[in-house]
Formats: C-alpha cells, sequence, structure tokens
C-alpha cells in the first residue's frame, strides 16, 4: 500500500500535521544536552517503601515474593500478587530483602555493630509523581500489597495501606534517570514506530529515487495514515507540571547559592579538610575479601535473563562525622549533576544505566545503592572501572572497607581485584524485578527517539533526510 | 635488569609464547585420572617433559603441553582450599552454570547438555597438547598415550588439520594477536591509553605479573613450605609461594563449522552472483578471504603492531560509521582496536568533555569498552576436511563436518573471554546495532521480546542499513572446558604426593 510520489504531493500539509500531531511550534521538542526544560514532558519520580522485617517473618515473605516471578528473580508481570504489567506509568520496580550482614564490617574501625533487623523495601521508578502511582497501586493492587506488608513491622491489618506506604516511602539522597522526561508510552510507542519503519524502509539505493528526502516523506505519510488508521500512536507530551518545573528551578539556583555561601568557609578550611581526608585515605582499613562461590551463584542465578540486569546493594558508612558530612554533600553535588546536567542519556561516560538511586538508611550510617543498566555485570563493572571510576571512588569511597583511592578520586574502582571483590561482596540478590520493556536498551530507546524526531519534522533537507534514514 | 623484572621462560609453558607454527601437525587428549590411578598419573605429570617458552636454535620435533581443569586438580588431589584460590570462573568451570551458559550463548544448539565433552560426567580432567612437525605426530601420540595411560584414561582425542593458516570458512585467520611485553617496558601502573595499542602487559595472559590497570590477578598464594618451597615467590608478597606464576587460564572450544550451510547461504543472499557473495562473505568476516582488512590504508602506526603495509596495521577510527567495515562484522566485533577513550581534538579541554561525558560526539564513538582490557591470545587450530567454496555450494554438506578447536590463552577468563564472548560476539548491541549478533557465531535464539535476531546489517553512506536477515546458525559449540595451564613448577608442584 505504498503511497505515490503523486499522491504524496497532493496530500495537503495540514491533514499530515493534524494525524502526527505536530507540537505548537517548532517541531519536536529539543532535548538541550545540558537539561534546559524542554517543550513537553512528563518528569520521572521514583519510591521507596522500606520498613523491617517482623520478627519470624522472613521466610514466608521470600516463599510470597518467589511466587511473584516468572524466572529467578524476575517478575511474572501479571502475576496475581502486584501486576505490574497492569501499571503503565511504572517503567522498573522491585521488591528486595535488605539484610545487616556487612555491618560486621564496621568491626574494622574499631566501632561495635549494632544488630539490624532485615527490611523489605519496594523500589520503583514511575512517571509522574511517585504518590499517584502508589495510589494508582493501592486501588489496583491493594489485596495483594497488603499481603507482601503484612510482613513487615508496624503493619496495621486495618490500617490505610496508601498511607502506611505513604508514611515509609522514603526520597532518594541522589537519583539518576538516563532521559528525564522519557515516559512508559513514549518508549512504547517509539518502538513500535521504529519497527514499522525499519519493516517498510527501501533498503536497496535504486529504489530511492528523488532522493533521500522524499523517501522520508513517503514513510512520513505512511506513518500519518498508520496513525489514522489506529495501528501506530505517537502521543504528544504532557507539558511539565508547573509545580515540578518551579522546584527544579529553584533546585537549580539554591545549590549553587548555598556552595557559594559555604565557599570561604570551605576556602578558610580547605588546608585542614585535606589533611582530613588524607590522613583518613592513608589509614582507613580496606575490607575485600573475595565473596563466596555460593553468593556469587545466588547473584548470577537472576543475572542475564533480559538485555538488561538490576543491581542493588547495600553497606555501611564510615563512621565519624567527616565522611558523613562528606558524603551528604557528595550526594548533594551528584543529585545536582543528575537533576540538572546528566538528563540526556548519559552519566559521565556511562551511557547504559536507565535509573539509579543512593539512599540513606539507618540515620545515614548505611547507604543503599539500585541501579537497572544494560549487558552483563561483567560489562557495568569495567565500565564504572575504565569510564567513571572517579566517580565511584568520590561517592563509594565513604563506604567501609572501599580500596584504597588518593585524593578522592584516583585509585580505588582502578584496583580492579579489590573493586569487583567488593562490589560483588555488597550486593543482595533482588527478590522481585520488573521491567516495562524487556528486550529494549537504551541504544535502542535514544535511536527510536530520533526516528520519530526526524518523522516529525515537515522537512528536511536531503543530508538530514539521508541521516535520518540510516538511522532505520 | 633487577629482579622484579625478570620473566622466567623456562618456567613458562611454550603455548604462552608460541604458536607452534612449524609444528603443523597437533593432537589434543582430553585425559581423566583413573580412578585408583592417582599416584600413577601424579608420576608422570612429576616426569613428563613440557616445552617451555625458552629461545632454541630450531624447532624441536616435538611439543607437549599440559592443562587442568578444577576437576582435573581435585582429581590429583589438590586441596580445595588451593583450587579455590583460582578464579571463580575456573573453579565452577565452563558448562556447569546456566548463567553463565546465557552469557556466552550456550543456549539451543550450544547447550552444554548436548556437548560430545565437556559437560556433566564429561568433564576432561587435563588437556595434553600435542605439537609435531610433519610426520612425526603419530609415533609422538602413541608414545605419550601409553605413557601416560597407567595414570589417565583417554577421555577423547581431538585431531587437528593443517589447513594452512585458513579456517574451514575459508578465511586467513590467526592474523591479529597481541604482543606481550615480554621484556616488561611498560610500567607496572593504571595509566590511560589514548591510542590504541598491541602492545599488552604480561599480566594479561600470565599470573603473577602486573595487567593492564597494574594490579595482580587473584591466584593460589601459599605457604612457601613442604613442596610449596620450590614455587617461585609471588611478586606483590614475597612470603608467598605463587602457584599462579607463570601460569596462564586456557579456555577450550570444539566449534562445529557448517561451511556447506555458511556459503549456501551467502550464495542465496548474493543471487548467485560470485562477486557479490565474496563480497558478502568478506563484510560479515571483515577480511576478504585473503585477510586483507576492508577498512584498507595500512599505514597506522600501532605500538606492538605490525609495521605500516602489514595485515594489521589499522585501526577502525577511520571509518566510524562502519562504511567500509560493518560495525558487525566478526573481526570488528572480536576486536574493535580502540582506546580509551573516544578520539577528540588535542587539548586538555577537549580531554575533560570527553573524560567527563560531554563531548556529544566522543558518546556516539563511545559504545564499545576499552580493546586493551579484552584481548585474546589465540592459539586454536583446525580440524576436518577442507571444503573448497564451489563444492560448499554445491553440495548441501553431510559429510564429516569440519571445525576449529578454539584455544585463547588469557589472565582474567572473566574480562577476556567471557566479556569478549558476551558483550562482543553475543551481545545485540554492539556500537548501537539493532539486535543482531556475530554474524558467525551467533545463535540467532530469538530476543526476550520475540524479536528475531538473525540480521546482519551493512552500514552504507547513501540510505539505510543493507539488512541481510534470516541467518542460520553457522557455527556450533561442540564442547569446552576451562584449562588452568600452569608454569613448570606449579605442575610438578600439582603433581606432588600429598
Amino acid at each position: 500500500m505504498a503511497i505515490s510520489p503523486g499522491q504524496l504531493l497532493e496530500m495537503p500539509r495540514q491533514r499530515l500535521g493534524d494525524s502526527i500531531r505536530f507540537y505548537p511550534a517548532g517541531g519536536a521538542p529539543k532535548g538541550s544536552a545540558m537539561g534546559g526544560a524542554a517543550p513537553g514532558m512528563t518528569p520521572q519520580d521514583h519510591f521507596m517503601v522500606a520498613a523491617p522485617v517482623a520478627a519470624g517473618r522472613e521466610a514466608a515473605l521470600r516463599l510470597l515474593l518467589a511466587s511473584m516471578n516468572a524466572a529467578p528473580g524476575t517478575a511474572d508481570p501479571g502475576n496475581a500478587v502486584v501486576p505490574f504489567g497492569a501499571f503503565e506509568r511504572l517503567h522498573f520496580a522491585r521488591l528486595v530483602i535488605l539484610d545487616d550482614a556487612l555491618q560486621a564490617d564496621l568491626r574494622a574501625h574499631g566501632v561495635e555493630p549494632e544488630r539490624l533487623p532485615a527490611c523489605l523495601a519496594f523500589i520503583g521508578d514511575c512517571d509522574g509523581p511517585a504518590g499517584a502511582v502508589l495510589a494508582d497501586m493501592a486501588a489496583r493492587a491493594g489485596p495483594g500489597l497488603r499481603r507482601i506488608f503484612a510482613h513487615c513491622e508496624g503493619w496495621d491489618e486495618h490500617g490505610d495501606l496508601l498511607a502506611w506506604m505513604r508514611a515509609h516511602d522514603r526520597r532518594s539522597a541522589a537519583s539518576y534517570v538516563n532521559w528525564v522526561g522519557r515516559t512508559v508510552l513514549q518508549i512504547r510507542e517509539e518502538h513500535a514506530l521504529q519497527r514499522a519503519l525499519a519493516a517498510r524502509v527501501p533498503r536497496q539505493p535504486a529504489t530511492m529515487p528523488g532522493g533521500a528526502e522524499r523517501v522520508r516523506k513517503e514513510l512520513r505519510a505512511y506513518v500519518a495514515a498508520e496513525i489514522a488508521a489506529g495501528r501506530l500512536a505517537l502521543t504528544p507530551p504532557a507539558p511539565p507540571p508547573l509545580g515540578w518545573k518551579l522546584a527544579k528551578l529553584a533546585h537549580l539556583v539554591a545549590v549553587p547559592l548555598l556552595g557559594l555561601l559555604a565557599m570561604p568557609f570551605l576556602i578558610l578550611l580547605s588546608p585542614f579538610l585535606v589533611v582530613l581526608l588524607r590522613m583518613r585515605e592513608t589509614r582507613d582499613p580496606e575490607v575485600c575479601p573475595r565473596p563466596a562461590g555460593a553468593d556469587l551463584a545466588a547473584l548470577r542465578e537472576q543475572e542475564d535473563l533480559e538485555i538488561s540486569n538490576q543491581y542493588t546493594a547495600l553497606g555501611p558508612a564510615k563512621p565519624g562525622r567527616f565522611r558523613r558530612w562528606l558524603l551528604s554533600s557528595l550526594l548533594v553535588v551528584v543529585n545536582y549533576a543528575c537533576r540538572h546536567i546528566c538528563t540526556r542519556g548519559f552519566l559521565g561516560r556511562v551511557q547504559t544505566i536507565h535509573f539509579a538511586h543512593w539512599i540513606f538508611f539507618d540515620d545515614k550510617t548505611r547507604v543503599v545503592f539500585v541501579s537497572n543498566y544494560d549487558g552483563s555485570h561483567q560489562g557495568y563493572m569495567d565500565d564504572f572501572i575504565n569510564k567513571v571510576g572517579w566517580g565511584l571512588n568520590l561517592i563509594f569511597s565513604n563506604g567501609v572497607g572501599w580500596p584504597r583511592t588518593r585524593w578522592l578520586v584516583l585509585g580505588g574502582a582502578r584496583i580492579e581485584q579489590k573493586f569487583k571483590y567488593f562490589q560483588r561482596r555488597h550486593q543482595v540478590p533482588t527478590q522481585v524485578w520488573y521491567k516495562a520493556y524487556p528486550g529494549l536498551a537504551l541504544v535502542d530507546m535514544k535511536r527510536n527517539h530520533r526516528i520519530r524526531e526526524g518523522i516529525e519534522q515537515p522537512s528536511m533537507t536531503d543530508a538530514q533526510a539521508l541521516a535520518w534514514l540510516r538511522l532505520l | 635488569m633487577s629482579a622484579p623484572l625478570s620473566v622466567e621462560l623456562e618456567d613458562i609453558q611454550g603455548l604462552v609464547s608460541f604458536g607452534y607454527k612449524h609444528h603443523t601437525e597437533a593432537a589434543f587428549l582430553l585425559l581423566r585420572v583413573r580412578d585408583g590411578g592417582i599416584e600413577e598419573a601424579r608420576r608422570w605429570l612429576r616426569t613428563v617433559s613440557v616445552s617451555t617458552s625458552e629461545k632454541v636454535e630450531s624447532p624441536p620435533e616435538t611439543a607437549l603441553q599440559i592443562a587442568f581443569t578444577s576437576d582435573g586438580m581435585r582429581a590429583l588431589g589438590v586441596p580445595d582450599s588451593i583450587v579455590e584460590g583460582f578464579s571463580d570462573e575456573f573453579v565452577t568451570g565452563m558448562g556447569q552454570d546456566a548463567n553463565q551458559a546465557r552469557r556466552l550463548g550456550d543456549v539451543g544448539a550450544n547447550d552444554p547438555a548436548r556437548w560430545l565433552w565437556g559437560a556433566g560426567a564429561r568433564v576432561p580432567h587435563a588437556a595434553v597438547l600435542l605439537y609435531a612437525l610433519p610426520g612425526r605426530l603419530a609415533e609422538f601420540q602413541r608414545w605419550v598415550e601409553a605413557q601416560c595411560q597407567p595414570g589417565f584414561e583417554l577421555m577423547a582425542c581431538l585431531a587437528t588439520s593443517n589447513l594452512d593458516d585458513v579456517e574451514p570458512f575459508g578465511f586467513t585467520d590467526g592474523i591479529s594477536q597481541p604482543r606481550l611485553d615480554w621484556e616488561r617496558r611498560r610500567p607496572a601502573r593504571d595509566a590511560e591509553q589514548p591510542a590504541y595499542t598491541n602492545l599488552s602487559c604480561l599480566g594479561e595472559y600470565l599470573l603473577g605479573y602486573p595487567n593492564e590497570y597494574g594490579g595482580y590477578t587473584d591466584r593460589p598464594l601459599l605457604d612457601p613450605t613442604g613442596a610449596a618451597a620450590s614455587l617461585p615467590r609471588a611478586e606483590d608478597d614475597p612470603s608467598r609461594a605463587d602457584l599462579g606464576r607463570n601460569g596462564s587460564y586456557l579456555v577450550l572450544r570444539q566449534l562445529g563449522q557448517d561451511v556447506h550451510g555458511f556459503w549456501r547461504f551467502v550464495d542465496r543472499a548474493a543471487g548467485g552472483d560470485a562477486a557479490r557473495r565474496e563480497r558478502l562473505a568478506s563484510a560479515m568476516v571483515g577480511r576478504t578471504r585473503e585477510g586483507d582488512s576492508l577498512v584498507g590504508g595500512n599505514d597506522e602506526k600501532i605500538e606492538g603492531g605490525d609495521p605500516p603495509g602489514g595485515k594489521n596495521a589499522f585501526t577502525y577510527r577511520s571509518d566510524p560509521h562502519g562504511l567500509r567495515c560493518p560495525f558487525g562484522a566478526h573481526v570488528r566485533r572480536s576486536n574493535p582496536r580502540n582506546a580509551d577513550l573516544p578520539p577528540g581534538p588535542p587539548g586538555i579541554l577537549s580531554w575533560a568533555k570527553r573524560t567527563l561525558g560531554f563531548d556529544a560526539g566522543a558518546r556516539e564513538r563511545d559504545l564499545v569498552a576499552s580493546t586493551r582490557f579484552h584481548r585474546l591470545l589465540r592459539r586454536g587450530r583446525e580440524y576436518g576436511p577442507c571444503v573448497p567454496v564451489e563444492q560448499a555450494i554445491a553440495q548441501p554438506g553431510g559429510g564429516e563436518q569440519p571445525g576449529l578447536h578454539f584455544i585463547c590463552l588469557g589472565a582474567n577468563l572473566a574480562r577476556q573471554f567471557e566479556f569478549v564472548q558476551n558483550a562482543w560476539a553475543m551481545g545485540l548491541h554492539f556500537e548501537g546495532l539493532p539486535g543482531e549478533s556475530d554474524p558467525l557465531l551467533g545463535t540467532r535464539a530469538a530476543a526476550p521480546d520475540g524479536t528475531p535476531t538473525d540480521g546482519f546489517s551493512i552500514q552504507r553512506a547513501d540510505g539505510p542499513d543493507e539488512r541481510v536477515t534470516g541467518l542460520p546458525q553457522f557455527v556450533t559449540v561442540l564442547g569446552g572446558a576451562y584449562f588452568f595451564l600452569p608454569g613448570i613448577r606449579a605442575l610438578r608442584f600439582l603433581a606432588t604426593p600429598r
């Protein structure tokens, strides 16, 4: 059902525009590389509902969580307890039991660890405010969520589920979103668009008479027809909520202002702070024993069932006020960078992380790190070492046992063997993990979005059209 | 030369240094320690003559190399506490772990459950690699088999053929190898390499030496008492005896190659046109059958590389869009020849931008990990009959299937062999490709969302990628195991009675 060039020329521009639903002005939104506000987007949010597991209930909880899975650690999207697949705004979700196994490492600092109860965490990344998604879940998966949280301390069987979840929801200290504004709906629609166009685009040079732009316009007309027929959809992005924009703007300004205010003191204190840091860096104990084979096997069992994998790790922060303040300030900086700078597909040189969160626990004495990434664990760790080892050191060298750093950024993660043991030893199995778009990697989403931007352009030069065609 | 920089060539098995190219005849014996034969097995291992890396005037008539699996070490009575000092991948072994199978593409037709050897009860304990000058193998092999017979049973004998450095599909093979820094010229420290280098630290292939990070890979370090007193001392901890020093992990995989299937598919895709057929096959491999790279311009100066004009004096830097050599070509996937940082203009500002990820152009070319951490020292040998292309096309096959006994050496199985096999060969998004794996090695198993992965994209300047679809599986894994190729003193130590 190819549209002949003649037909295409006769097709009024307005009609095409209506069916593809162009943006009001200026064509497709151009996300600035520096994270400036785009004309339309739904920001992503996260939740982390965490509560201690009630005494004696952990085994039963593990059984219940396992019943939600289609494969080890991987949720069945339609499982009867929480059918994650029914929630269209949910990107990733996980249920994980956080234990206190590594608290014992504190003894290396001469601190006798406090015994902590195992903690259940329900973590998710979603489009729009997390509160709304939690409410939706409470409404549509209430009984299942109640069954889960009934294993936690302080659960009230007759209480309000949503109020309980909100009361136990905690904010991250820092969060990274690969592409701020890219919704689940958009990912799915753009994937369908890419598949349709890749199947249709002529792949022989001889079939491109009249140049690349003509081919692109034919494809554009095809997409318009498919949209009209209801076989494809390209929902325009919703305008960003005003409150979110204002909060972001306030954060954009406030953090550097606070930094400026603190600057004179920091400059005055810097020789002293540097000495404090170097003293600690040279004396802090390394705790990087090799993880046990059985623990590794338990982690591996859940991995590589999909193009993406999950990572959950936790460990004690180094004791003392210096490390506490350093870690808190650095996470403020990381969060600032993630919120305002690294919003378009990259965290430093790493382009394979979907979402990542650093979350304080137990009065900032422990940090939980969770992420969703593309590729195998080995590749993820090699990327960490080779591309952002300095960034890892900034944050994680404040954790007990991290391989020795120099000047906060050197060494550390680059000490390959110790780093690889450290991170695997701090990882805990994730009992239930859900991804809304199996098989899709971030490179796919990025390409698919460019394809969409191209199809929404009313006209292009032949050179631009050729570059666009090469995406297909 | 100061003491810590020494290299004990006489303690290193020859395979690390030499490909034994003069020894055109070879056979790989897969052995298991006989029940009750442990003493006999140890006795043979203590006395067997093993060729080393020492330079000799003329090639010896025959050469013998020996390597053990972790099961083999245990069968020889090596305590678990020592075996478990080796890497987790070695201790677990190949073909024993479902996650590893998923990562390596050992699924479907490659499933270890279907292997001829290497899984279940068919895990070899030792591999004895025999190399001989033309006409000398048969007698040598008979002699070795008779010598080891009291302690070992012969589980399988992997025969090889001499196809004159051409692998069964008909392409010149073994052209690209890392060059080992035997003189230890590169300082053992962690430093960014701004350009692709073919020179590799010894520690990438030999345990007990610093690797590309300037660090040592974990290996069993023992109290230097008793039998262990004869072992070399650890360079990074001289109070310990180093069982790993001068040894290397050896990956052996038997890869069956469907030569008829390959050429018949390529011929059909090319519409029976001989020139197009040749072009498509070369695009899939990334080299012509003669071994010339498709990027052309073999005149780059590469540290530790061929002199300009050689078949290896190139990188893909001049072909950033895959227009001459497709991104997905087998040799481009196996060795992407990139540096630690994507290229950019000189100056600290550009360096900082690229390092922090703020250079959008550099990010586009930063999808593939830095090559120097993922090199393989290949020592494989072909087996089976030579099938000329015309014959492969004319006949549907069915006779004896040729293939490759793939062998590679490395000090880090996870970061080298497993990474290359997983992320680069089996990876569906190598260089951002839209869901396809290695055109030669791919399993074609559908992606998790059901999308087929049986395509091969050829990037073009004048339009969308040309896409060949419906690729069948050409290479099938028929067996495999992880071995440790010990240093000579370590070999004798492993064979000591306990």
